[in-house]
Formats: C-alpha cells, sequence, structure tokens
C-alpha cells in the first residue's frame, strides 16, 4: 500500500526511535541531539512542549512567507477581476462614479486576500508538514502508539549524515531514553 | 485556576515585592516632576498667547481641544486594556497591566483640560449660538440634544463615570497588593462586563459630542468606534515605550514574550482603526448624500488631501507592512520606532479630525498647535508618573501572576 506515505529517502532502515519518560527528560534529550549536529530527526509529544522548538534547534518556519504570497496574490486577484470587468469587460456607469471605483473594490479585495492567506495556511502546513500521511515507518512499533497519550518520543533517521547505528543508539541511552528501538522501513 | 498557579510558584524566581517598585535613583523617577514643567509651560504660553489676541481665541481652543483629546485617549486605552484583561481573565497580562492602570489614573486629571474649553464653546461649537440654531432648522430639530445645558450634564456623566471605574478597578488592584485576597480578582471580573458597556457608550458619546458636533450637520454612526480604535492603538503605542523600558527594569519579570503580545495588540487596533476608518469613507462615498459627504468633501480638497492620504499611508500602510513579521514584533529598537511614529500619527488624527472646522480651506499651522499638545501630553505624563511611583509596577500578589512571569508564545 504506496498511498500516501511520506516520501523518504530508500534504504532497510529508517532509523531509531527512543521513548523518554517525562517532557523534561526529551527537552533535554533534544537539546543533546542538537548539540551533536543531527539534522534529521524529530520529537513526538501528545502536547506542545514550551521552548521545545528552541531546545531542538529549529529554524524560523518559512510558512509565514506562503502566506504573504497567497494573501497579496488574493488581494490582486480581487481588485484585478473588479478593475477589469468594471473598466474592460463590461464597463457600466453605476451611480455616476468611474469606472475604476477603487473604494467599491476594496471589500472584496480585502476578503479575497483574506482567502487567500487562510488557504496558503492551512494547505502551506499541510504540504510542509506532508500531510496527509496515512502510513509512516514509526507506525510499526506498537508503543509509539502513546505518542498521543503519554509518551515522549525521540526519532533519528537513517540518512542523517551523523547517523551510525551504534553510536546514535549508545548516545540515545546516554541522554537518558528509557528504551531505544530500530525502525525498520 | 489559583491552584495551577500555585503549582507552578516553584518553577519561577523567587521575587523581593521591595525590587517590584520603581527604583529611587530611576530616571522615571522624574516623570511628574518633567510633566509638570511640559505642562505649565506649554499650556502657559498657549494661554498666554491665544488670549492676548481676541482673533487668536478661537485658535486657541482648537488647537486645546486637539491636545486635549490625545492625552484623554491615551488614558481612555489604558482603562479599555485593564477592563478587557479581566473581562476575559487573561494571565498573560498581568506583569504588564499596572501600565493600563496607571494610565488610567490619569483620566481625573486629564478631565481638568476639558474645563478651560467651557470658556471656548461658543468658538468652537456653531450650534452653541442662539441666533445660528434659530436660522438653521437642522440645529433647531438636533436642539433637544444639542444644546449647552445638557451638554455640560453629558460631559460631567462621561468623566464622572471614567474617574470612577478608573479609581474603583485601581484601588482594587492595590489593595490586593497588600491583602492577597483572591475574592478581589473575581470582584474584578465581574465589575468588568457592566463597566465595559458604560466605557463603550460614553466613549461613543464623548465623540459624538466633543468632535463630531463641530460639524453639526455632519453624522456617521461609525465616528464613536472611529475615535476608540485609534485611542487604543496610541495607548498600546505608549504601552509598547513602558514595557521596553519595564524589560529593562525587571528582565526576569517583563520579557519579549510579553512585547511581543503588546505589539500583537498594537498591531490589531492599528488594523482595526483603518477598518473603521475605511467603514466610514466607503458608505459615505458610496451613497454620495449631500448632509454626509461634507465632512469628506472638505478633508479630500485642498491642503487638506495631502494630509488624508497621509494619514492613511502613516497611520495604516507603512507602519502595517513593517509591523508585519514576528521579528519586528520582538526587535526592542524597532518596536520603539513604530511605537512613537504612531503616536505621532494619533496626534495627526486627532488635528485631522478637529481642525478643518476652523481652516476649511487648507492646514494651516499655528504655534499653539505645537504648545497645547505638549502641555496636555505634560499633564499626561505628570499624572502617568505620579501612579507609576505610588505603587508596585506590578500587581504584586494578584493570583496569576506566575502564569504571567512564565508566560510563552506558543
Amino acid at each position: 500500500m504506496a498511498l500516501l506515505r511520506p516520501s523518504l529517502p530508500p534504504g532497510e532502515r529508517f532509523g531509531v526511535l527512543a521513548e523518554f519518560s517525562s517532557p523534561a527528560d526529551l527537552y533535554h534529550a533534544c537539546e543533546g541531539v542538537r548539540d551533536a549536529g543531527y539534522t534529521r530527526w524529530d520529537a513526538h509529544t501528545p502536547f506542545p512542549i514550551h521552548g521545545l522548538d528552541r531546545a531542538m534547534g529549529l529554524k524560523a518556519s518559512r510558512l509565514p512567507w506562503v502566506v504573504l504570497v497567497m494573501a497579496l496574490g488574493g488581494a490582486l486577484a480581487g481588485i484585478g477581476l473588479q478593475g477589469w470587468v468594471s473598466t474592460t469587460a463590461y464597463p457600466l456607469v453605476i451611480s455616476g462614479k468611474p469606472f475604476f471605483s477603487w473604494p467599491a473594490f476594496i471589500p472584496v479585495t480585502f476578503e479575497l486576500s483574506v482567502l487567500g492567506g487562510a488557504l496558503g495556511a492551512v494547505f502551506g502546513m499541510f504540504a510542509m508538514n506532508q500531510l496527509p500521511t496515512w502510513y509512516h515507518p514509526l507506525f510499526s512499533k506498537s508503543s509509539f502508539e502513546r505518542m498521543s497519550d503519554d509518551g515522549f518520543f525521540l526519532s533519528i533517521e537513517s540518512w542523517d549524515p551523523r547517523f551510525e547505528t551504534d553510536r546514535t543508539v549508545e548516545l540515545l541511552r546516554r541522554l537518558g531514553a528509557k528504551e531505544v528501538e530500530l525502525v525498520a522501513s | 485556576m489559583i491552584d495551577h498557579a500555585h503549582a507552578s510558584h516553584s518553577e519561577i524566581p523567587v521575587l523581593q515585592a521591595s525590587s517590584l517598585w520603581l527604583p529611587r535613583q530611576h530616571s522615571w523617577q522624574r516623570m511628574p516632576m518633567v510633566g509638570l514643567v511640559l505642562a505649565v509651560v506649554g499650556l502657559g504660553a498657549s494661554l498666554a498667547g491665544g488670549l492676548a489676541s481676541p482673533a487668536a481665541h478661537s485658535q486657541l481652543w482648537h488647537s486645546w481641544l486637539v491636545g486635549a483629546l490625545f492625552a484623554l485617549s491615551l488614558g481612555l486605552g489604558g482603562l479599555f486594556f485593564v477592563l478587557v484583561q479581566h473581562s476575559t481573565q487573561a494571565g498573560w497580562s498581568v506583569v504588564v497591566r499596572r501600565i493600563g492602570e496607571n494610565a488610567m489614573a490619569t483620566l481625573p486629571f486629564v478631565a481638568l483640560l476639558f474645563v478651560p474649553l467651557l470658556f471656548g464653546l461658543g468658538d468652537l461649537f456653531h450650534w452653541s449660538h442662539a441666533d445660528a440654531v434659530a436660522a438653521d432648522p437642522l440645529l433647531q430639530h438636533k436642539s433637544p440634544y444639542l444644546n449647552v445645558p445638557f451638554f455640560l450634564i453629558r460631559a460631567l456623566v462621561y468623566f464622572g463615570v471614567w474617574s470612577f471605574l478608573a479609581f474603583w478597578f485601581g484601588r482594587q488592584s492595590r489593595v490586593q497588593d497588600t491583602t492577597g485576597d483572591h475574592n478581589l480578582t473575581r470582584r474584578m471580573r465581574r465589575m468588568s462586563a457592566p463597566a465595559l458597556i458604560a466605557f463603550a457608550f460614553t466613549v461613543t458619546y464623548f465623540a459624538i459630542d466633543w468632535v463630531m458636533s463641530l460639524d453639526p450637520h455632519w453624522y456617521s454612526t461609525i465616528f464613536g468606534v472611529y475615535f476608540f480604535a485609534g485611542s487604543v492603538m496610541a495607548f498600546f503605542a505608549f504601552m509598547t515605550l513602558i514595557a521596553l523600558g519595564q524589560e529593562k527594569l525587571l528582565p526576569r519579570v517583563v520579557n519579549g514574550e510579553h512585547l511581543h503580545d503588546i505589539a500583537k495588540l498594537l498591531f490589531a487596533f492599528l488594523v482595526f482603526w483603518a477598518y473603521m476608518a475605511f467603514s466610514q469613507y466607503l458608505l459615505i462615498w458610496y451613497a454620495n448624500l449631500p448632509e454626509e459627504t461634507g465632512f469628506f468633501a472638505q478633508r479630500l480638497v485642498g491642503s487638506w488631501r495631502p494630509v488624508s492620504v497621509g494619514l492613511s499611508l502613516g497611520h495604516f500602510i507603512v507602519p502595517f507592512f513593517f509591523l508585519l513579521p514576528r521579528t519586528v514584533k520582538r526587535h526592542p529598537k524597532a518596536l520603539a520606532g513604530v511605537a512613537i511614529w504612531l503616536l505621532a500619527m494619533h496626534a495627526l488624527d486627532m488635528y485631522w479630525l478637529v481642525m478643518p472646522s476652523l481652516h476649511a480651506n487648507g492646514i494651516a499651522l499655528s504655534w499653539l498647535d505645537f504648545t497645547t499638545l505638549i502641555g496636555c501630553s505634560g499633564v499626561f505624563l505628570a499624572a502617568f508618573g505620579w501612579s507609576l511611583r505610588r505603587q508596585a509596577l506590578v500587581p504584586l500578589r494578584d493570583p496569576r501572576l506566575p502564569e504571567s512571569i512564565t508566560f510563552e508564545n506558543v
């Protein structure tokens, strides 16, 4: 079943999955993995943990740029469509006002910029997170189900340039993981 | 909520109550004195110059009204901020709520700035002349509302309501500093909803009475909200500046997270002002009814036109794109710059509202415009500084204080 799988590099091993017993343990482990120089890894928690983005060394999201471009595109489409219709395609004199009466176009322009921004935010987020994903190698581990309940997980992917199975597992154990599992692709 | 606050108490730094006051050597200790000097010099020069010749009277009172509106709007914004924090049971804002409480404490003092204007009613308000009313059917029709005695009674009600609310909410908060009584928080929350309703009505009618009726033929039902939106934006600009100072003063209490939220509110009210301004313009432009268009016709011809265009650029378009990125909202210097700019724009907005009724044919700057603005701002600063000095910088024993100190934007 290849439908809506994440696009991952080929290889027989996805990576390793480590479980931690508390948000604080996971937080410090993230700092350790970040400082060890890993780049292809992620944390999985049942609820947002304040400051985890900093502990993971995440850069600012590029999503705001998508939203800005889509909002400006929506605005441009709004004013462009109304302007083109009113001056070129079907010019009508309405209450003696000029054909290009921009104040009358602002409400629709505003709404379309909001619509563009909202669509950009939702679908841009989907695209950047590779959603919808119906299957992911991590789902093969039954312990990972607790990710949405009381489990705090950290996964490192095998195509990370620094990934070496033994040393990565050793690092995670040293950082306080209570369980480390290998995950097949 | 209170249990939660206690539970997280162990994570926050231990703070001495005495360190949460304005330090004795801090330059803000001189704020009341500086404000007082500005007030005496600014208003003294204005009165001396404006009253010297009868020809300058009208200019004096119009300039004075602009300055008084500017000072008043900061206090009203502070009152609104405090009421909204209580009614929404906000946790993040506790460490900066005193900025609003200090701003609203200025209201009874700024009210005094409107007393001298009573001598200028004849110069300001066309409808206050009996002969003008007798010759004008529209003014006769409006005279049950627009007459001097009722106008004065209403003014008394507005300033009375605002002063009472500022006093009451300020006092509960100060009492909690010593007793730590959580019931005060509940009581303030219960009172905040009716207080917000009273606030909405008084601000709306105040704007109609003191600004809209300068042009007694014109009316716009959105006008009160327009004045409100600009006032609250100006308050958030002022609050940004004070919060930046408090971040330096109390780095473990006020931080970039709080400033980020204040900047978001500043941005929101900047947009809200533009929304109201454009809604007012659009409906009047579209309907094109003679009794409504006068206001804009006056402001869109001659030298008033560049002022109107400049206001929409400087009060909305430019700061909108400038304040949009998250980075700017967390950058102290950029934030201070845009806050000062927006305060200047709010003063221009007040000028734009009032002055065309005196200089119908075009903008005519007078030195009185500057002295009255400086003087009225001085009164505000003096009262703000006085309130800043007499109580701690944060509500010391508010049950949500720990939540506010550890607050983070997700």
